[in-house]
């Protein structure tokens, strides 16, 4: 139902994701945000169970923000990426496991943007693009034929638009907007919602 | 930092009950019963005083749906599984994410709608309390004020509704009187919707538009909590939705906006066989919320045909039945 994507250029991370919450057939919200902040340059895209992914979300997102305001420097998507994960494990076996799928995208310092991978099972993996949902099915054939490591902003821009209009075309569901984010040394800056009207 | 102090509650009422904290004297004894009965005075969360005693549960005969189907199934071993009891004091067992059976299949019926407009926030429900196709009560109060500027509407068990509703309104009254400022409607929701956390896969409770002037909130067992402008909860809800989505902005008068509140209310219990009865319109503004008078869709239903009846007569045209 939901769906989010990560493109990693060479100093740059792309990261989209749809806007709807719903529940069971009713669409209850069209521009609800899916990507949680987690520092000045690390973002967490979080779909999955209802009310799982805010908490779990949230719980990462306070925890990063304790890390920093301890320990005074931030820290790395690398070690955001696996303290998430680390977590995920652990509840995996608890009575409360949390059904989360995760996108984490970030630009460290030193070692240039990454977009990591994990899902529910709590496996990890750092890769140059991603997506999750339904609609991966449908376009990471997509992300493999036109992606390349030098990819500029804007030709990554096109890519995103290539994915979202088939899945436009051919997934059963609306998915009328998506929200996308670009994250590289700066920080993180909104870019223009893409919205698609129904063909 | 509130909730972290609403979380040590607990530990306030344990050390302290004869002090003049309470807010109220019902209050306080219900407290000491809880204190007492509780085979878990010891723990620290607040959320232990909602968890009926260890020893209820597990005698009960009927199997609410809380303790896992694994257990139900006795062949298959399951070395993970802890006995419920002694896993209680630790940690609510039924957190779990998977969806659990219940004994009957307990059907949201109910339409309730709330939206935001230029006038404040409206909120409408009907009133029919159904249990497994036949109508409970037919003018039960789905809208329920939480304190003069919050009102709640309810879907799912009345039993857990009324329940959670009324810990909501202590829990917010006992924030004004620590704090001295009313919790906002977001902080509220934030509350309610952690303090339903635990109680996650039980189908507890679902959908609580809560609003006060001027935001709406939609908060369900599941965990979701969606701000927006409008919610609509229930089996009736589809129905409504297609009304509202029609006819909702923000300019409308307050008459405006009654109209259609009604009117979505009306078509939902139209087609809808959980939903009926009367229609609780309830309006929210900055002065405080104001209940209009209960109003009984029968004789809109006989309304409406009168006027598709003149409307035909006066066209000159037959239709057929």
């Amino acid at each position: 139902m939901e769906y989010l994507i990560g493109i990693q250029g060479p100093d740059y991370v792309l990261v989209a994701a749809d806007n709807v919450a719903a529940s069971s057939i009713i669409q209850m919200k069209h521009d609800y945000d899916k990507m949680f902040k987690l520092s000045e340059k690390i973002l967490l895209l979080c779909v999955g169970e209802a009310g799982d992914t805010v908490q779990f979300a949230e719980y990462i997102q306070k925890n990063v923000q304790l890390y920093k305001m301890r320990n005074g420097y931030e820290l790395s998507p690398s070690a955001a990426a696996n303290f998430t994960r680390k977590n995920l494990a652990d509840y995996l076996r608890s009575r409360t496991p949390y059904h989360v799928n995760l996108l984490l995208a970030g630009h460290d310092e030193s070692d240039g943007p990454g977009l990591f991978y994990m899902d529910y099972m709590a496996s990890l993996a750092k890769a140059p693009f991603a997506a999750h949902g339904y609609g991966a099915f449908l376009t990471l054939s997509i992300l493999d034929r036109y992606y390349r490591p030098d990819l500029s902003r804007v030709e990554a821009v096109e890519l995103l638009r290539k994915c979202v209009e088939e899945l436009n075309k051919r997934f059963i569901l609306n998915l009328p907007s998506f929200s996308v984010r670009l994250i590289d040394k700066d920080g993180i800056h909104d870019m223009e919602k893409i919205t698609l009207t129904a063909k | 930092m509130a909730l972290q102090d609403l979380c040590n509650f607990g530990d306030i009422f344990q050390e302290s009950v004869g002090t003049a904290r309470n807010v109220t004297a019902s209050g306080k004894r219900k407290s000491c019963s809880y204190a007492s009965g509780v085979a878990l005075s010891n723990s620290t969360s607040l959320f232990h005083f909602y968890i009926p005693e260890a020893g209820y549960l597990d005698e009960s005969p009927i199997q609410f749906g809380q303790i896992s189907t694994m257990q139900s199934s006795s062949g298959i071993p399951f070395p993970e599984m802890l006995p419920i009891p002694s896993s209680l004091p630790e940690s609510l067992p039924f957190t779990s994410s998977q969806a659990v059976p219940l004994p009957f299949p307990m059907a949201h019926g109910t339409t309730t709608l709330a939206f935001m407009f230029q006038g404040g926030v409206l909120a409408a429900a009907d009133t029919r309390s159904s249990c497994s196709g036949l109508v409970a009560c037919p003018a039960s109060q789905k809208i329920l004020p939480i304190h003069s500027h919050l009102v709640g509407t309810t879907s799912g068990t009345s039993a857990d509704c009324a329940l959670w509703k009324r810990i909501l309104s202590r829990e917010l009254r006992l924030y004004q009187l620590r704090y001295g400022r009313r919790l906002s409607t977001r902080g509220a929701a934030k509350l309610l919707s952690h303090m339903l956390h635990p109680f996650k896969g039980t189908e507890l409770y679902c959908g609580c538009p809560c609003f006060s002037g001027p935001s709406l909130f939609y908060v369900c067992s599941d965990g979701t909590r969606l701000e927006g402008s409008l919610f609509s909860v229930g089996s009736g809800s589809p129905y409504a939705y297609s009304i509202l989505d029609q006819g909702v902005r923000w300019g409308l008068t307050v008459e405006e906006a009654t109209s259609i509140a009604r009117e979505a209310v009306y078509r939902a219990t139209h087609r809808d066989a959980y939903s009926g009865n009367f229609v609780d319109v309830y309006h929210v503004t900055s002065k405080g919320w104001t209940r209009r008078t209960r109003e009984d869709l029968k004789e809109e239903y006989y309304r409406e045909k009168e006027r598709r009846r003149l409307e035909r007569e006066r066209r000159g045209t037959a239709l057929s039945g």
